[in-house]
């Protein structure tokens, strides 16, 4: 049985958009001056469980590896701390080209199926649009009914000790100008970015 | 002269992290400041909104600042340091980025709302211990709390990436005011490390390795109370304990409190007043027990 | 017209009254130019200007065939006026003029057009470069058309050169100088000379003694009958100009005198401190000292200084001063007081050396949170023999490291702190782990961003590292802390640090922490730059002529640079840089005279109305006041044709040679001319 796998890249298994995509959104325009210290990924207190440290998404991503870095959990792991864009030597704000990862993984739904850290985005994302708050106990119960519904149990024991001390809010906290900001909120769909936008 | 904060609360404010917005407003209407709540505010979108849309997440918190913008005073203050990174870095990318500015204040504009760009956001404990002043909380003190052995924990956002008013990686600004409070900060070389925030619900074999650490390191440099900023932080310091003890098989208990709780104390408030019977950690005797004893002879 | 050209004192063509006939040359400079400015069109456009006779483009304008063209054309065409487009003025100026003069016309008849650092340089739209160079050249024909003979000045030059800074730089230089017969002063801020390198243990790749190859140098300086030593010195006012500055140096009191103590250092036993208490500079603090101490035993000049800061005969008065009875050549003076000396030079060579970088300035690192964390100079005077702990590694809890993380780039190649490469620090890492590992056997880890060893036989030390069994960690340490994880990390440092080119994250525990410290400008160097008139870069340190060509010279005429002062360097760098300044000083001063610019401001004395107002203006103290005809008068030795007095003067009395109104205005004439 031949279970060895080819490692070498062929210009052609890059994506040549890829890093331009990225370095369009704002706070990833530096990304071609990093010089691969590794003070990020070193500074990083999640890179612990990293299956790639930071530092090398970030060449994967300056050199057009989308499928390689789409396929690492890296950036799922990054709780956005900063640390590494505080330290970082080039100036690089890694923390916001982690954040321009996870939005075009979501976008493109390049992200392993139920993983928590990308349901939890998406259900914090929408209670807030439709409700303009967010209540801690229904997101985490949403998040374990669709993840792993198991994780219920287990939490029962914070959730009594939470009822007990007056932290447990039930009832959801509603804006009253949600209008107000659905308006603001749907302004790309009423102009698309492509369409110049009023003056 | 009364100091006046147009006061932005947060979504954790309303739930888990209750204590928080006790004991800040209890010890701030003490010090003569004046929290102005902001109507009708929204949740700034923390980290999960700008995971998915960079534009509407900052539009989502420019709401905030566009709400702010008609206060009659223009620094805004909340007591969450998830909010103060959100909305600060609304402001400055809005700034820095015209191009993503302009369409943020297009969005606005469209809700009929606007924002000038006058708002400056704050942190609390940089408004308690610079505009209101160690000198000032030290008149207050009626308790000192001198056998109170600090691990004075900042947390990731406090400080990162904007803090001004003290240095990012090793700041001594809590230090400074557990020294006011007649307490003693230890050293804690975790002060700024982050404790996983919100991967406790996601990944939470992750997020309490974090805890652990920190956790472990407070005991071990000699401290009997980790002090920490932000609703978030305190709640996983706080709450998980147990868990920890069970999943690394080490006890790391240790009395966690929000900064304002222990100014509070200190003030001579009552624990129930500053929200204390909310904290997991806490047990009505420990201050008693651990810092008060011996200490007022 | 008379047909017959007339000519100038040296018989070359062109004065007034003659036709004009301007040539006009424009470079390719290679494709530096001609990649984005047309210059053929420029050529074609230039043919139609009026007076020109010939328009040629070339590809090198400055070579020899570019300039024989002009001096061809001079003669072939009785050509009387030339402009070349080309690079900066700054840079080929002075060459197209002597080709001008060689061809036979006085070569103030020329005039430069930059269309490279004006044009092809610094814009991307040929089009537009090409119509700005066109416009250029148009205004310099004007110009030019309406320029006047002019001759240069000779002035005397003064045979001394003053060397600011007494390091190995300054060393190098005055030697250099004095043994050519040239009297040197040499003036140092602190107490001795020796400068950095007299701090070092080794040096690198070699590992000869760093002490045994300065101090000779150091005794040889204060012997050398042509060397004027003034340590504890410093320069407060410069004045004048290239062949004769004047220059004011203020001697701090050092409490001794100079002329009468030995150096036999029974002060310092007498002293009323019996054991040395304040905080010893040269040691970088690791030692104590006296208030009346030595830098170090072979310090130059072998003289004691009393520090008022800590000497208890200045803070209360109170003291029965010991020293002073002790010395029984009684060249203990508490009664000295600071001292200005006046001198005249003709050369200045600066070389006032680096500062290491502030290491509290990155508290990632824990330098002063941690006891164990210590600077890479610290470290270079423990592992001296005859430093404060005499040669012993030993933390500052007493014990002996058993393993040692060197941190590389500390304040280098960061955006936030320095942005530069500071090119000393890979070599010098390499060196003390050779070094620390020689006196402790400790494991020594180098972690390091990219391992820079270009020089000779630096590399091979590298390697030589490497097989001495340092381990290099290629990742730049992220963080230096004391909080444990598991028990081997108890009671040590840990460096967080990713393994880039094994792609793990490592936790590496050591008993010491060295920090690799970059370098900046010197203390004060921006003093030193203004007044000697030195340019600088974005980081400070000082600016040379050209990177390339002039690298120790300045834009200021008879100022040199040597060594860490003009950028990072090591110390075979700095000692060739030294000798070069040294060699330009004397090339300059010998020849014996300097050839002056004529474009001199000169005063119109029918229309002066000797108001005063240009006197105080002068920078140069170039103008007086004639008591006799009631007018203002311009010194031409002394003018450097700066214009202020021209453009002050409100009787409109004063012009400058080479820019006289008519040749400015016809120049902005037709640079305007289509607006």
């Amino acid at each position: 049985m031949d279970t060895t796998t080819r490692h070498i890249k062929y210009q052609a298994d890059c994506d040549p958009t890829f890093a331009p995509a990225i370095k369009a959104i704002p706070g990833c325009e530096k990304l071609d001056s990093c010089i691969q210290c590794g003070t990020c990924s070193g500074i990083c207190p999640l890179s612990i469980y990293m299956d790639m440290p930071p530092r090398r998404i970030m060449n994967l991503v300056r050199y057009g590896f989308k499928r390689e870095v789409m396929n690492s959990n890296t950036v799922w792991l990054c709780s956005a701390c900063y640390a590494c864009t505080v330290e970082c030597p080039r100036q690089i704000k890694v923390t916001d080209v982690m954040y321009a990862l996870k939005q075009m993984a979501i976008k493109e739904r390049l992200y392993p199926k139920r993983f928590p850290m990308v349901v939890l985005a998406n259900q914090f994302y929408k209670m807030v649009r439709h409700r303009g708050r967010m209540n801690e106990i229904h997101l985490v119960t949403r998040l374990y009914l669709l993840t792993n519904w198991f994780k219920l149990l287990e939490m029962a024991r914070l959730g009594i000790e939470l009822i007990r001390r007056g932290r447990f809010s039930v009832k959801p906290d509603n804006i009253e100008r949600r209008a107000e900001l659905h308006a603001i909120l749907d302004y790309e769909k009423r102009y698309p970015p492509t369409e110049a936008a009023p003056k | 002269m009364t100091k006046r904060y147009t006061y932005f609360p947060g979504c954790s404010i309303l739930g888990t992290g209750r204590a928080c917005e006790e004991s800040t407003r209890a010890v701030f209407a003490e010090l003569g400041v004046e929290l102005d709540d902001l109507e009708d505010w929204n949740c700034c979108g923390a980290t999960a909104y700008m995971s998915v849309d960079e534009h509407k997440a900052l539009a989502l918190a420019a709401r905030n600042l566009a709400l702010a913008d008609t206060k009659e005073c223009p620094e805004l203050t909340t007591p969450c340091s998830g909010c103060y990174l959100v909305l600060n870095k609304t402001q400055r990318y809005m700034e820095e980025y015209p191009r993503v500015g302009d369409k943020v204040k297009c969005a606005l504009k469209d809700a009929g709302l606007n924002y000038t760009g006058r708002v400056r956001v704050r942190h609390m404990l940089d408004i308690l211990v610079h505009d209101v002043g160690l000198d000032e909380v030290r008149k207050h003190v009626k308790r000192p709390l001198k056998n109170a052995k600090i691990a004075p924990y900042y947390g990731c956002q406090t400080v990162r990436p904007y803090l001004d008013f003290d240095h990012q990686h090793y700041p001594m600004t809590i230090d400074r005011l557990a020294e006011a409070l007649g307490a003693t900060p230890v050293h804690f070389p975790l002060k700024t490390r982050c404790c996983g925030g919100s991967q406790m619900g996601t990944l939470p074999n992750v997020a309490q390795r974090l805890c652990y650490a920190i956790l472990r390191e407070a005991r071990r440099q000699g401290a009997n109370l980790i002090l920490s900023v932000c609703p978030l932080c305190h709640f996983n310091l706080d709450s998980y304990q147990p868990d920890i003890r069970r999943r690394f098989g080490e006890d790391v208990s240790i009395t966690t409190m929000y900064y304002t709780q222990l100014v509070g104390l200190a003030f001579g408030m009552d624990p129930e007043t500053l929200g204390l019977h909310r904290n997991m950690t806490w047990d009505g005797s420990w201050l008693e027990r651990e810092v008060l004893a011996g200490a007022t002879a | 017209m008379t047909g017959i050209p007339n000519t100038d004192g040296n018989g070359r063509r062109g004065a007034a009254g003659e036709e004009i006939r301007i040539g006009f040359y424009v470079c390719h400079c290679g494709m530096n130019i001609a990649s984005l400015v047309d210059v053929a069109a420029v050529a074609k456009e230039a043919a139609k200007l009026p007076h020109v006779i010939v328009s040629r483009e070339y590809k090198y304008m400055c070579s020899d065939p570019g300039q024989e063209f002009i001096m061809q054309d001079i003669r072939e065409n009785r050509l009387n006026r030339i402009v070349v487009a080309a690079c900066s003025p700054n840079l080929h100026e002075s060459t197209f003029r002597g080709a001008v003069a060689r061809g036979g016309i006085n070569p103030y008849f020329f005039q430069m057009v930059n269309i490279r650092e004006h044009g092809s340089w610094v814009h991307t739209d040929a089009a537009a470069a090409t119509a700005k160079a066109i416009d250029q050249v148009r205004a310099a024909v004007a110009r030019v058309a309406k320029h006047r003979p002019l001759e240069r000045r000779r002035m005397e030059v003064n045979q001394a050169v003053l060397i600011v800074g007494g390091g190995i730089a300054g060393i190098t230089a005055a030697l250099n100088l004095a043994d050519a017969g040239k009297k040197v002063y040499l003036v140092e801020r602190e107490p001795t000379i020796g400068g950095h390198m007299a701090k070092y243990d080794k040096t690198f790749p070699t590992l000869d003694c760093a002490a045994c190859i300065l101090t000779p140098k150091m005794s040889a300086v204060r012997e050398h009958p042509n060397i004027t030593l003034w340590t504890y010195s410093e320069v407060t006012k410069v004045d004048g100009h290239v062949g004769k500055f004047k220059v004011t140096v203020r001697r701090k009191p050092r409490y001794i005198d100079e002329e009468t103590c030995v150096g036999c250092l029974e002060c310092i036993s007498a002293c009323v401190f019996k054991t040395p208490k304040f905080e010893d500079e040269f040691n970088e603090g690791l030692g104590k000292r006296k208030p009346i101490y030595i830098p170090f035993p072979q310090a130059v000049p072998p003289l004691v200084t009393i520090d008022p800061e800590t000497c208890l005969k200045f803070k209360t008065g109170k003291c029965k001063s010991p020293c002073e009875t002790v010395c029984d050549r009684k060249a203990v003076d508490f009664s000295q007081t600071e001292k200005t000396e006046e001198i005249e030079v003709g050369a200045v060579i600066v070389a006032t050396g680096f500062k290491a970088f502030d290491v509290t300035r990155l508290p990632i690192y824990g330098y002063g949170l941690y006891d164990n964390v210590y600077t890479a100079l610290e470290v270079e005077r423990m592992v001296t023999s005859s430093g404060p702990t005499g040669g012993e590694i030993t933390l500052r809890d007493g014990r002996v490291p058993k393993s040692i993380g060197i941190i590389h780039c500390v304040g280098s190649r960061d955006k936030k702190t320095n942005r530069w490469c500071s090119r000393v620090c890979c070599m010098y890492s390499l060196k003390l782990a050779h070094l620390l590992r020689e006196h402790t056997g400790a494991d020594v880890y180098q972690f390091y961003i990219d391992m820079r060893c270009p020089g000779k036989g630096y590399d091979e030390f590298y390697e030589r590292m490497l097989d001495e069994g340092v381990q290099m960690i290629r990742g730049r340490a992220a963080e230096v802390t004391d909080w444990t994880m598991s028990p081997e990390e108890e009671g040590k440092l840990v460096v967080r640090v990713e393994d880039t080119l094994a792609a793990y994250v490592r936790r590496i525990p050591v008993d010491m922490v060295v920090l690799s410290t970059g370098m900046e400008p010197a203390v004060g160097a921006d003093e030193i730059r203004r007044m000697f008139n030195i340019s600088c870069s974005t980081e400070g340190f000082f600016l040379e002529k050209h990177p390339k060509l002039a690298p120790v010279e300045t834009a200021t005429a008879g100022v040199f640079i040597a060594g860490c002062c003009q950028g990072p360097k090591d110390i075979p760098d700095t000692v060739a840089q030294a000798g070069a300044a040294a060699a330009q000083a004397l090339a300059l001063i010998d020849k014996g005279y300097v050839e002056m610019e004529p474009n001199t401001s000169y005063i119109d004395p029918d229309d002066c109305s000797g108001c005063k107002s240009c006197i105080p203006l002068c920078p140069y103290h170039a103008i007086a006041f004639d008591e006799g005809s009631k007018k203002a008068v311009i010194n031409e030795a002394l003018c450097t044709g700066c214009g202020t007095c021209v453009a002050s003067c409100p009787s409109g009395s004063i012009s400058q040679n080479l820019f006289e109104d008519d040749q400015i205005f016809s120049e902005i004439e037709e640079v305007l001319s289509h607006v």
